[in-house]
């Protein structure tokens, strides 16, 4: 009796050992694994995209780090960049559709707020005749301006890109170089990355049932030539470049300034640099 | 021809791009639709599961309300997509860090929960016509049995176990499918208006209670049809259920507008400016005001009362359709709404409805009326009220 007794209390113990010690293994591996999903659904642990992805031969988007930036103070709101930028990456021609625009914002004697238009506003489009032709009405010209300039603005390629964590397809994606980069062969149209970017970066090609956005020029980029955009200011108020190249024009533009981003506390961490831009500007 | 894209119209200043509003009405009635199918569910639990007696005569009605609703829940998604040939890529090769791919896991899993559960609940049925039906109807339900004809009192032990742990299961399927709607407007942070933490807690009770009513109507509906008379325990057992979880839905969503306004981040100058402006109406009359206050203290001043009879009948049935009109301008005001403040946070934006086209108010209306068309063609196919309970024509509590 006493003997049964023990040895189905010694059979006990040895069954809670082993519930223990596959309860410790358990929990290690549930551990590890939570660990691993709240890294891998954390916007900040958005990884880069897998290697050799793009078709552009001798391209190594390991080897390169873009960015980009913007000198309002030089900016004269001619829209050239608005215009090169449709044409070189086939945005419709209407008000509605932007890679890149130009804000304006203007500060009457008097207002605590600015005015803030750009290109597509309805006034400036009656002033230049056509959704296709860009120019800043001169509309302010009878009022007393106090202060105004211009902002470019464009996709921030952000580090942590809120449009790539919701994308339900893994259609948009993050290179290495930085760019965050769209397939529309993969595209399903849902337009939940459109409504994630704070930026109103993203747009809709209703044509092709897919979204579209700024990708810095990829297909100028990555055979070592500058974004249309850039190309065509004829001010050098966009600056772009490798920041892993220590005297490319970005870097020394980053150095030589005190510089901001858009937006940073989305926690996006976006990678267009500005200088002169205002507290208004968001 | 119609023009493919229609552009909002604004005030202030808003970003170029976002003058096209890309969330339609579609995406207004995909959540209204998740909401019904998790709210009937929630009514089928509560006999399964935590032995509601009084909800018995709604039961089965429930669960094949949920299942119609269901069906057509992706529908809206699929009218949306810019390529929906392309909308299984979303199951195919998920990108786990978004909100969206859940969807087709989380869709999949609950239809087929829905369909386990009511093929259980209504094999005795199904056994019983195979054997007793002539003509055409006789394959269909012999197909239907799977082979089984056993309805011993053993197997239907076993039946009853399936749908109390399917039932167990569908409580978490149900609402987390409509919780993960709420987190997909939620968790964005572009957007004031959506990025809150209680918004899966704003869907899911809204959710609720939208179900609950859509059954009251259901319910009274189908007895009016088949000339019975209303099981006033039951409507009131109905009743209770939306009456409670109107008030937490009332707080849940109160908590969130105060949350916006009382933070007043950035912005909120807009907000505040919408809400007393072009959302007035819409949100604090339409929504709050005669959709959820108006049924609250209508449904309050009947338990008070004690009514019964005819007027209990048509107070709560009233009620039962506000609410259902007050979800649908919640998720109008959510979905549209939030789209209509711009992300600048100095300009507003105006939804322009169409009438024609696959995101327009016609489809929009179809895709609502379609389960309701569905379910009518099941219920006659699988009568819901076939077990139900002799109907006490006076009130039990």
């Amino acid at each position: 009796m006493k003997k049964e007794a023990i040895s189905s209390l010694v059979a006990r113990r040895l069954f809670l050992r082993r519930l223990g010690r596959a309860a410790t293994v358990a929990g290690a591996v549930a551990a590890a694994g939570a660990a691993g999903l709240v890294q891998k659904v954390a916007a900040k642990s958005e990884p880069a995209a897998g290697r050799a992805s793009f078709p552009t031969p001798d391209y190594d988007w390991t080897k390169h780090r873009w960015g980009f930036g913007v000198d309002a103070t030089k900016c004269i709101g001619c829209l050239r960049c608005v215009e090169a930028c449709k044409r070189e990456n086939d945005v419709p021609l209407t008000a509605h559709h932007f890679n890149t625009w130009v804000e304006r914002y203007v500060y009457l004697e008097g207002e605590d707020k600015p005015r803030i238009d750009s290109q597509a506003d309805p006034v400036n489009i009656a002033a230049s005749g056509s959704e296709r032709e860009y120019r800043f009405a001169n509309r302010y010209q009878d009022a007393k301006v106090e202060k105004a300039f211009f902002v470019p603005k464009l996709c921030n390629q952000c580090t942590h890109p809120p449009c790539v964590q919701v994308c339900p397809v893994g259609a948009t994606y993050k290179a290495e170089d930085g760019v965050v980069l769209i397939d529309p062969k993969y595209c399903i149209g849902c337009r939940y990355c459109v409504q994630a970017c704070p930026y109103g970066a993203r747009w809709f090609n209703e044509a092709k049932g897919v979204t579209q956005k700024c990708y810095w020029c990829y297909h100028r980029i990555t055979k070592g030539l500058q974004p249309a955009c850039v190309e065509a200011c004829p001010v050098g108020a966009r600056i772009f470049g490798d920041l892993n190249d220590k005297q490319s024009p970005v870097s020394l533009f980053i150095r030589n300034n005190r510089v901001q981003v858009l937006k940073p506390e989305t926690g996006n961490a976006p990678n267009v640099y500005y200088v002169g831009i205002d507290k208004a500007v968001s | 021809m119609d023009p493919l894209i229609h552009y909002a119209p604004y005030t202030g200043w808003v970003y170029p791009n976002e003058t096209v509003i890309e969330w339609s009405v579609a995406i207004v009635v995909y959540p209204y639709l998740t909401g019904l199918v998790a709210g009937a569910f929630t009514v089928s639990s509560l006999y399964q599961v935590f032995g509601f007696q009084r909800l018995k005569p709604v039961a089965h009605l429930a669960l094949l309300t949920s299942l119609c609703f269901m069906v057509f829940v992706p529908l809206p998604l699929l009218l949306h997509l810019g390529h929906p040939e392309r909308a299984f890529n979303a199951l195919l090769t998920p990108h786990w860090t978004s909100a969206m791919a859940m969807f087709g896991f989380f869709a999949t899993l609950y239809i087929v929960l829905l369909i386990v559960e009511t093929w259980f609940s209504f094999r005795p049925f199904i056994v019983e016509q195979a054997q007793k039906r002539d003509g055409m109807l006789r394959p269909f339900y012999r197909v239907l049995t799977l082979g089984s004809y056993d309805l011993s009192e053993e197997a239907l032990r076993c039946d009853r176990k399936w749908i109390f742990w399917l039932a167990i299961a569908g409580i978490p399927g149900a609402h987390g499918l409509h919780g993960y709607v709420g987190f997909v407007f939620g968790s964005l942070k572009a957007r004031e208006w959506w990025s809150s933490d209680l918004m899966p807690l704003v869907f899911l009770f809204s959710a609720i209670i939208s179900g609950v009513a859509l059954l009251i109507v259901l319910y009274v509906l189908s007895c009016k049809l088949r000339r019975i008379p209303i099981d006033l325990a039951c409507l009131k057992g109905l009743a209770y259920t939306v009456w409670a979880f109107i008030m937490v839905a009332l707080v849940m969503e109160g908590l969130e507008f105060a949350n916006i306004i009382y933070k007043a981040r950035e912005g909120v100058e807009t907000i505040i400016e919408y809400v007393t402006g072009p959302l007035l109406v819409p949100y604090f009359v339409l929504q709050f005001g005669i959709g959820a206050i108006a049924p609250l203290l209508l449904l309050s001043y009947m338990v008070w009362r004690g009514t019964t009879g005819k007027a209990l009948i048509a107070g709560v049935t009233l009620s039962a359709l506000l609410v259902l009109f007050s979800v649908w301008m919640m998720r109008w005001n959510v979905v549209i709404g939030g789209q209509e403040i711009s992300k600048t946070g100095k300009g507003l934006l105006a939804y322009q409805l169409q009438v024609f086209g696959k995101e327009g108010l016609i489809a929009a209306i179809l895709l609502v009326v379609a389960p309701l068309v569905m379910l009518l063609g099941v219920t006659r196919l699988f009568p819901p009220w076939e077990h139900e309970a002799t109907p006490s024509p006076v009130s039990s509590g």
